[in-house]
């Protein structure tokens, strides 16, 4: 079999579409909420999240036949929060700007629900290719979520993108505010509901009978 | 091979966690001294941002360039250490260069600089935010009264409202031309946006993130109370 088949393809492109982790599957909500009041830190947390789902995805496929299935939770987490741990640390040395912007955000990557959802779910019982790219797959597929809710929050919360300010300043010499709400937890998640909303609406079998 | 056995159980569970703890120890060990320094050389960027020196290409050189000196202070306010820049804590009889609230409370750092010829002194801070701590870095005149930079940072504040201390031109830059002490007393304060009554004391805290604006306040006072002797000996010589 070919390494990009169309199943293989299927495999990548489902996730940012019709089988997105975030609006269909409904994995990794908290952390979507709570990253994503300004783009940039919405962009680094997506990336890490993609590499490291793509890593575990591939780490776990490797180990799938050997694993002992009552304990297969555990090995699975280990094995994330090792990945984790060392992508932390090789940030810390290299990158230390990076690991300063995601501070408490890389922590949380081990208790977004994705990883676990895609490992019980995917690499446990398929080939690691496939595994490497539904990791990627999914991971780009939250990064998209968190993009979007993260270019509204942050347009209509604080006026700014990337921490520059596009709306003009005589915007608010006319009146126009900033929307508060829009900085907090709740609005993430109102937004997130929006996008569902219009994905199903647009996707025949996303409806149910 | 049988995969469900108790014995093959706690034996591949055994070799992961061994392994993994393996794994850890040497990516921290290997990793540590560059990551020290670069923790070190973010401490001088932030010393430095208080002394309204920011965006340096290399951090060590500019801090030797502004930093003439790094002090301990006695509790009666009079210089107990003086080293080197970037020496403190290297003998292990200062506090560390990354100072906690109790190397603050208790030993008091200073670091001394000369910004255009000016003596400024740069106290360290630390404290707690809503979510974590908050650190940051005061820059006082040589008239040890007027505030002439500060830099705030955290380790996890909401982004667009606590996470906003960092903002320089929302936050930092109003602490600029403020006094710090009144009738022996840490008089600078963070208050309630738009409830600023006496300006030469009091800068506009953040909306909607009044636990963070709360918390840098309380840093300030607790942590620049510890060096009220320091600051009040020089305006008494002065007078």
């Amino acid at each position: 079999m070919s390494l990009f088949s169309k199943k293989n393809k299927e495999v990548f492109t489902a996730p940012l579409g019709k089988n997105n982790p975030v609006t269909v599957q409904v994995l990794g909500i908290c952390s979507a909420l709570a990253v994503t009041a300004q783009l940039k830190p919405a962009i680094v947390m997506g990336l890490s999240v993609t590499i490291i789902v793509a890593l575990s995805n591939l780490v776990i496929s490797l180990l799938r036949k050997t694993i002992p299935n009552r304990v297969r939770i555990i090995i699975q987490l280990v094995v994330v929060a090792a990945l984790v741990t060392i992508v932390s640390e090789l940030l810390k040395a290299f990158a230390y700007d990076v690991s300063v912007q995601l501070s408490v955000y890389i922590g949380l990557i081990i208790t977004n629900c994705i990883l676990m959802g895609r490992l019980e779910a995917f690499a446990m019982s398929n080939k690691p290719w496939e595994s490497l790219l539904d990791g990627l797959g999914n991971g780009l597929g939250y990064a998209k979520i968190l993009v979007i809710v993260a270019f509204i929050r942050e347009l209509f919360g604080s006026g700014c993108l990337f921490g520059y300010r596009v709306i003009p300043q005589w915007c608010y010499d006319h009146g126009y505010l900033d929307n508060g709400l829009m900085l907090m937890p709740p609005m993430a998640l109102i937004i997130v509901g929006c996008i569902i909303w219009w994905q199903r609406a647009h996707n025949k079998d996303l409806q149910e009978q | 091979m049988n995969t469900n056995k108790n014995s093959y159980t706690f034996i591949y569970a055994s070799i992961v966690v061994i392994i993994v703890a393996f794994l850890l120890a040497f990516v921290s060990s290997a990793l540590h001294n560059r990551q020290q320094r670069n923790i070190d050389l973010d401490k001088m960027k932030q010393v430095l941002a208080s002394l309204n020196v920011r965006d340096v290409k290399d951090a060590e050189a500019a801090y030797r360039q502004y930093i003439v000196s790094e002090q301990l202070l006695a509790d009666n306010g009079s210089v107990s250490q003086t080293t080197e820049p970037y020496k403190m804590g290297a003998d292990d009889t200062g506090c560390a260069f990354q100072c906690s609230t109790a190397d603050i409370l208790t030993k008091r750092p200073v670091y001394v600089a000369k910004v255009n010829g000016q003596t400024k002194y740069v106290f360290p801070l630390y404290g707690n935010g809503l979510w974590g701590p908050v650190w940051g870095y005061i820059a006082l005149n040589d008239d040890r009264q007027t505030v002439y930079g500060v830099y705030f940072s955290h380790e996890g504040e909401t982004p667009g409202l606590g996470a906003e201390i960092t903002n320089y031109e929302k936050f930092q830059a109003p602490f600029g031309g403020k006094h710090v002490m009144k009738d022996g007393r840490i008089a600078l304060t963070v208050v309630k946006n738009g409830n600023v009554k006496d300006t030469e004391f009091e800068v506009n805290g953040l909306s909607g993130a009044t636990f963070t604006s709360k918390g840098v306040s309380d840093m300030l006072q607790k942590d620049l109370q510890a060096y009220a002797a320091f600051l009040n000996a020089e305006t008494e010589s002065n007078q």
